[in-house]
């Protein structure tokens, strides 16, 4: 009830089983949010179709693994492939003609491919419940009464680093990181140096897809449920963590995953007049936050601009 | 009569129904500094554009014996035509030593770091400051940075849109100087669209002055300067 006195729970166990839920759920969301970074970062647009392309490859993951009875690792390997190669077609036959300094028609085009995406899955692969094995281990690395690390957790929170460390490396090491940079930079200029900025777009979407659908197969085992709308909420909590972190920077989307995760399981469920339900609410709250009092985020580049 | 390296004949460019050239014919020469002088709007940039395929054209447009006015910017600078856009178009997030390498994008040879030292060498301002990010450098050390970029890509021909806009006129006099030092230098071909008549004129090997998209006169450089009515009509001095 709002009229009674704020009340916070103070039990370490409980406290601790709250971090490491935080930890483990926000991981899942920092790695989407690194998915929806990398778009951003070339072409200036949130992709709203982000969370319903991976919903795409964990449903391909669920049919090769429950279905065909292939490992999970594999499917979900196979599964990102897919995604990779769809956007990359999607970037090519939908995307491209689009003039890419106008991003509203973009926009638009994203929250039309969330549509057709999350129909064709319900269409494909009905709306029924159904279960994504998970890729860790079952059981706890450690207990201490009622926080438990999960391997899960442990393997979730380890993924999300490699992926971010992988994600620098190419961008910062390898000559088509260069060009992405440069495009992300100035497009026009991009192409003056020799660039082909649609080839160079594409690439990133291919990539985005396959990060974003390994996101999902991170985060999905742990909700329990698979089932057309299992990406919303999550999208939400990503388009949060990447807002919280700054929009263009992989280390920020990652790390503002993570306190997302950390602000939904701690400051949510330990407050007691929030109820839980509204956690959502809690990341809608974090991304009006940041876009009032910090638009470039934790992490993010204001732009730099000379006149 | 030396040899044409680019050679543009009845070009004509449009933004959607605005059309900006008018059927305009002008040729640069190996090893020559061709400038186009003109007024805001005359068609100066458009005429770059329009030979770095970035805007819709109709005409014939000739580098090195070939027809690239329908062909891709990025096959364009392939071919080995490097463009510094007005307004210099550095990359500004990224670091001077990154804003080189992309300039070789189009290059697979060993040399690119050799060539990065050289380009320091060159121009000091940048090699002291290879890792700081481009956009905070002040307005001549960028125009600079876009003059080392292009020159990056090993071109044949090297266009200038206006590299003079917004410099205070000490720069401006270095830049020019260090440009003619590179055509003499290396025998860079290069194409260069100004406002500032002075000083282009006074590296100039031969002049266009371009009026509502025509070519209006063109000639030697010491016969425009010279040239009492053209002078107060194109020139402004």
């Amino acid at each position: 009830m709002f009229l009674l006195a704020v009340s916070v729970d103070t039990d370490p166990e409980l406290l601790l089983a709250r971090v490491l839920d935080g930890l483990r759920f926000g991981s899942g969301y920092g790695a989407l949010a690194l998915a929806l970074v990398m778009i951003y970062k070339a072409t200036g647009v949130l992709n709203f179709a982000q969370g319903e392309l991976a919903l795409l490859g964990i449903y391909i993951a669920w049919a090769l693994s429950v279905g065909w009875g292939w490992p999970i690792i594999i499917a979900v390997i196979l599964a990102m492939f897919a995604t990779a190669t769809l956007a990359a077609g999607i970037e090519r036959t939908i995307i491209r003609p689009f003039d890419p300094s106008n991003h509203l028609p973009l926009v638009i085009v994203t929250l039309g491919l969330f549509l057709a995406i999350n129909s064709f899955v319900a269409v494909t692969w009905t709306t029924d419940l159904k279960a994504l094995p998970s890729m860790f281990p079952k059981g706890n690395v450690f207990a201490v009464g009622v926080a438990h690390l999960t391997w899960s957790g442990l393997g979730m929170f380890i993924t999300v680093l490699v992926m971010l460390g992988a994600v620098t490396l190419l961008l910062n090491r390898t000559k088509v990181g260069l060009a992405f940079r440069a495009v992300s930079s100035n497009i026009e200029s991009a192409e003056l140096v020799g660039i082909k900025v649609g080839q160079t777009l594409q690439f990133g979407w291919a990539l985005a897809a396959a990060i974003g659908t390994l996101a999902g197969a991170l985060l999905v085992p742990e909700l329990q449920v698979l089932d057309p709308n299992v990406m919303l909420s999550t999208l939400v909590f990503a388009f949060a963590g990447a807002a919280l972190g700054g929009l263009d920077s992989p280390k920020g989307a990652v790390i503002g995953g993570i306190l997302v995760g950390l602000i939904r399981n701690v400051v949510v469920q330990s407050v007691s007049f929030i109820p839980s339900e509204l956690s959502v609410g809690a990341a809608v709250f974090v991304i009006l936050l940041v876009l009032l009092v910090k638009p470039s985020g934790l992490f993010g580049s204001s732009k730099v601009v000379r006149v | 009569m030396s040899e044409a390296l680019l050679h543009v004949s009845d070009l004509e460019a449009a933004y959607g129904d605005v059309k900006v050239l008018h059927g305009i014919d002008f040729t640069v020469n190996v090893g020559d500094i061709s400038v186009v002088l003109g007024a805001n709007g005359a068609g100066k940039t458009t005429t770059l554009r329009a030979i770095c395929g970035q805007v819709h054209t109709s005409g014939s447009i000739a580098f090195n014996g070939a027809e690239i006015s329908q062909e891709a910017t990025a096959d364009i600078v392939r071919r080995g035509i490097a463009h510094v856009p007005q307004g210099r178009g550095t990359f500004p997030e990224l670091t001077v030593t990154d804003n080189l390498e992309a300039g070789a994008f189009v290059r697979k040879d060993p040399e690119i770091n050799a060539d990065i030292d050289k380009w320091f060498e060159v121009f000091p301002v940048l090699g002291e400051r290879p890792d700081q990010l481009a956009g905070s450098l002040s307005g001549g050390e960028q125009q600079m940075l876009a003059v080392a970029r292009a020159m990056m890509s090993r071109p044949r021909l090297l266009l200038l849109d206006e590299p003079s806009l917004g410099l205070a006129p000490i720069i401006i006099e270095d830049l020019f100087g260090r440009l003619a030092a590179i055509n003499a230098d290396e025998g860079m071909t290069m194409l260069i669209v100004e406002q500032n008549a002075n000083l282009a004129l006074a590296v100039a090997s031969h002049a266009y002055v371009l009026e509502a998209g025509t070519i209006a006169i063109s000639g030697e450089p010491e016969v425009l300067s010279g040239d009492e009515a053209v002078r107060r009509a194109y020139l402004g001095y």
